[in-house]
């Protein structure tokens, strides 16, 4: 029996769906949440979204610097801004945009980085985006998130929706089953999908999937408890959560869809050392060479990504 | 107001602009001067904003693209009220916010400028939005020449035009200097005019010094319904200082003591010419 059957994991849509869905949602009660689109409303899913709002969607073309600065000039008027672009251009070729005209000028657009990591996988690193939380942590004035499951999407994009600051959001556009069925999510706090005793995987985005995997495959095995904790706000970081991990667990592994430079994993090993925690710790991502070619699938599991890659690396942790 | 009193006043403020960037010792000397009087007749005569309706939704939006002539504004604010002259002793000093670029902090700004080709997507945005919502305010903004060669105003010029966007004025301060040279050394961006015909706006021509053209030309935005405005300001660098035009050194040279005596007595000496 597939460890997925064992754990009658409910199965879900894209992220991505979800995110228009919702979108298309909190347009229809509310008129100032507007769309930018660069050229990308086909791969944001919102051509539905268009054809019900026309006057909600805002088309400029492929000119992602220009998207985010007409975003910009639009939250600063009172629209509810979603610039939507994928995660690879939005911030990389818009990076001063949103240092400086949504961070610094603090004009609080909801930046959406769609197909984000290695989600469009075969077409190769101009297309990856594997670079953003680590350029975009360094930024002021900017939340930055990667849901995991179609909930914690809903919830990140209602929640952003309300939140009077700017929201960095990236997601994948990969079926995603929905991780646990408690409604528990807030930006800026992590959510535990599972408990444990012996290890803790701190993941984020497409990436808690296969750390749940793994963490049950872990219990069969060894029978041991692995903890699993979706840290879906990569900024600000959940501290107090952060304090009981390095407090509670031996052994931490974090795992992202991202440069092992900069992301989750830096983040929290920079945290528990200035708080005097030394887990054992190791950070999963993709390492700093040039990415090897293949589907998003293929490459995750060659960087061992992966229910067994995961699990393999608990297993060398606690060795 | 006259013209002939808004003159006196821009040689009032280009005395104002000297003397700050000389007590900071800091500033961008050349561009401040040559966008001055633009900046004058706008937030004098042009503008629908002040510090009693900066807050109002429908207040007209003045977005500083070429931030780093931020000295003129910060005199032109003060002189319009925004806050009081005395503010402006502590430009450049430690935790002012009157800093050597636009932020919101000070009162009257609209968004934080500085790096270049910034201005006029804010610009096309805040323009976009004032159309969605049938508001009657406009939106200008000031671009530098040198400027124009970042890519990302000629996105929102397409933007602007493909929108229509009639309630938006781009106003160039063409004083023909960069800070390596002349701008059509640096990298030749000419024909502006056409080039901006072609990108779907409507173009004139004026002299940004001449106080009533500079008037009337702003007061007929938008030159054409349904189209943005380009107004091409020649001006002069350094303008009002007759070693300060037109020379390169003081893109953000700052005057010895001598220098500022004998640009203060130039500026003087025109008022006193004015009032005869």
């Amino acid at each position: 029996m597939k460890t997925t059957e064992r754990l009658h994991i409910r199965p879900g849509a894209a992220n991505l769906e979800k995110f228009s869905a919702t979108l298309q949602e909190l347009a229809s009660h509310d008129r100032q949440v507007v769309v930018v689109c660069s050229d990308s409303r086909g791969s944001g899913k919102l051509v539905p979204f268009g054809k019900q709002f026309p006057e909600q969607l805002v088309e400029v073309g492929i000119a992602e610097q220009n998207l985010v600065g007409i975003a910009a000039g639009l939250a600063s008027c009172g629209k509810n801004v979603f610039a939507v672009s994928p995660a690879c251009f939005l911030t990389a070729r818009s990076f001063e945009q949103i240092k400086n005209d949504v961070a610094y000028s603090d004009n609080p657009v909801n930046l959406i980085g769609i197909s984000a990591g290695v989600s469009y996988g075969a077409l190769g690193s101009t297309h990856h985006s594997l670079h953003d939380f680590a350029a975009l942590r360094a930024v002021n004035n900017l939340t930055i998130v990667a849901p995991a499951d179609n909930y914690e999407t809903e919830m990140a994009i209602r929640q952003a929706a309300d939140l009077a600051s700017p929201v960095y959001l990236r997601f994948g556009k990969k079926a995603m089953p929905f991780l646990s069925d408690t409604p528990d999510f807030r930006l800026g706090k992590g959510r535990t999908i599972r408990a444990g005793t012996d290890a803790v995987i701190l993941a984020t985005g497409e990436t808690v999937y296969p750390s749940l995997l793994a963490a049950i495959r872990l219990e069969q095995q060894y029978q041991w408890q692995v903890g699993v904790i979706s840290m879906h706000t990569i900024k600000p970081l959940d501290e107090d959560l952060l304090e009981e991990v390095g407090k509670k667990y031996p052994a931490v592994l974090t795992v992202e869809e991202h440069s092992i430079y900069g992301g989750l994993g830096e983040a929290c090993a920079a945290f528990f050392m200035q708080r005097g925690h030394t887990p054992r710790f190791k950070i999963m991502g993709i390492p700093d060479e040039y990415t090897v070619t293949g589907s998003q699938k293929e490459i995750f599991e060659h960087y061992g990504i992966s229910e067994s890659g995961i699990a393999g690396a608990l297993v060398h942790l606690l060795h | 107001m006259t013209d002939k009193q808004l003159q006196l006043k821009s040689l009032e403020l280009r005395k104002k602009t000297l003397q700050y960037i000389k007590q900071a010792g800091a500033g961008h000397t050349g561009g401040s001067l040559s966008c001055l009087d633009i900046l004058h007749v706008l937030y004098r005569d042009v503008l629908r904003v002040g510090p009693e309706n900066f807050h109002d939704p429908d207040r007209d939006r003045y977005i500083q693209s070429k931030g780093h002539s931020v000295e003129a504004l910060y005199v032109v604010l003060a002189d319009n009220g925004f806050f009081p002259f005395s503010e402006l002793d502590t430009l450049c000093r430690y935790q002012s916010h009157f800093i050597g670029h636009p932020t919101r902090k000070v009162p009257g700004i609209e968004q934080n400028t500085g790096a270049l080709g910034h201005g006029l997507p804010l610009s096309v945005g805040t323009a976009l939005a004032g159309k969605m919502d049938q508001k009657p305010y406009r939106v200008f903004t000031l671009l530098g020449d040198g400027e124009l060669l970042e890519g990302s105003n000629w996105e929102a010029a397409m933007a602007a035009a493909h929108y229509q966007l009639d309630n938006l004025t781009a106003i160039l301060d063409y004083n023909k200097l960069q800070i390596t040279g002349p701008v059509e050394e640096v990298l030749h961006s000419g024909p502006l005019p056409e080039k901006w015909k072609a990108f779907g706006w409507e173009v004139r021509e004026v002299d940004g010094h001449d106080i009533g053209a500079l008037r009337k030309a702003l007061h007929s935005v938008p030159f054409v319904k349904g189209k943005p405005s380009f107004l091409i300001a020649h001006t002069l660098k350094g303008k009002g200082v007759s070693f300060m035009e037109n020379t390169l050194k003081w893109h953000h040279g700052v005057p010895s003591d001598e220098e500022y005596l004998l640009a203060i007595k130039e500026l003087e000496d025109q008022q006193k010419a004015l009032l005869v």
